[in-house]
């Protein structure tokens, strides 16, 4: 069993990549930003429901946090579940030009 | 012809969104009467006296809880208003305490932030280019 299969499932959709862009450019966002960021910036016309489902996805592989403040929920993005992937296949260092 | 001439808000607290809606946001008391239980409290802008009005409602229906809290959970603004300068607003608003959930963002044609208007809603500012 693949223990990384939540991982490569999540990092494998162009619209939970987009996501986990837009977090990285701002993090700690609405659901409400985030469909907002989609929809104008990258004109991906996915519904609520399925951003908010996309987001499960990507919470389910750790590369997304919930927390909620007061009476909102912000979404913060966590990229270190991606260090399994160079800890399974080493990327060796560039050797300087001779 | 038909036009808007009232649009509203569900407030939890009809004095303190009085008090949110012309001391922070900048708007004018323009009608306060007695309505059963509640006041026709409206709110216009300085800038159209006589344009449209704002009601503040009370939400004590039990509907309008449950509603409100979701809108709020996922960051849903429950209306929209017009600001000169979206970033100068955000600077002057956070200056007296209002708590933004989304700060100034450039959507293309649109600026906007999202605030919390104390009274259970949250209200989108915006400034068209």
């Amino acid at each position: 069993m693949d223990a990384d299969a939540d991982l490569y499932k999540a990092i494998g959709d162009a619209t939970r990549r987009t996501i986990l862009d837009e977090l990285t450019d701002r993090d700690g966002q609405t659901l409400f930003e985030l469909c907002g960021r989609l929809t104008v910036k990258h004109g991906l016309a996915s519904s609520r429901q399925a951003v908010s489902q996309h987001l499960a996805v990507l919470e389910q592989a750790g590369l997304v946090h919930t927390r909620r403040q007061g009476r909102y929920k912000f979404h913060h993005v966590d990229t270190s579940p991606l260090r399994s992937i160079v800890d399974r296949w080493h990327i060796d260092r560039e050797e300087p030009n001779p | 012809m038909i036009r808007i001439n009232v649009t509203s808000v569900f407030v939890d607290d009809q004095a303190k969104a009085l008090a949110f809606y012309t001391e922070k946001l900048g708007f004018t008391k323009k009608t306060d009467v007695p309505a059963g239980e509640a006041r026709w409290l409206t709110v216009v802008s300085p800038a159209d006296p006589d344009g449209v009005e704002l009601l503040l409602e009370p939400d004590g229906h039990p509907a309008a809880g449950p509603f409100k809290e979701a809108l709020v959970a996922d960051g849903i603004p429950f209306t929209q208003f017009a600001v000169d300068d979206v970033h100068a607003e955000v600077e002057r608003l956070k200056g007296l305490g209002v708590q933004f959930t989304q700060d100034a963002t450039d959507f293309g044609p649109v600026v906007t932030a999202v605030l919390d208007d104390t009274c259970g809603n949250l209200i989108q500012i915006a400034t068209m280019k």
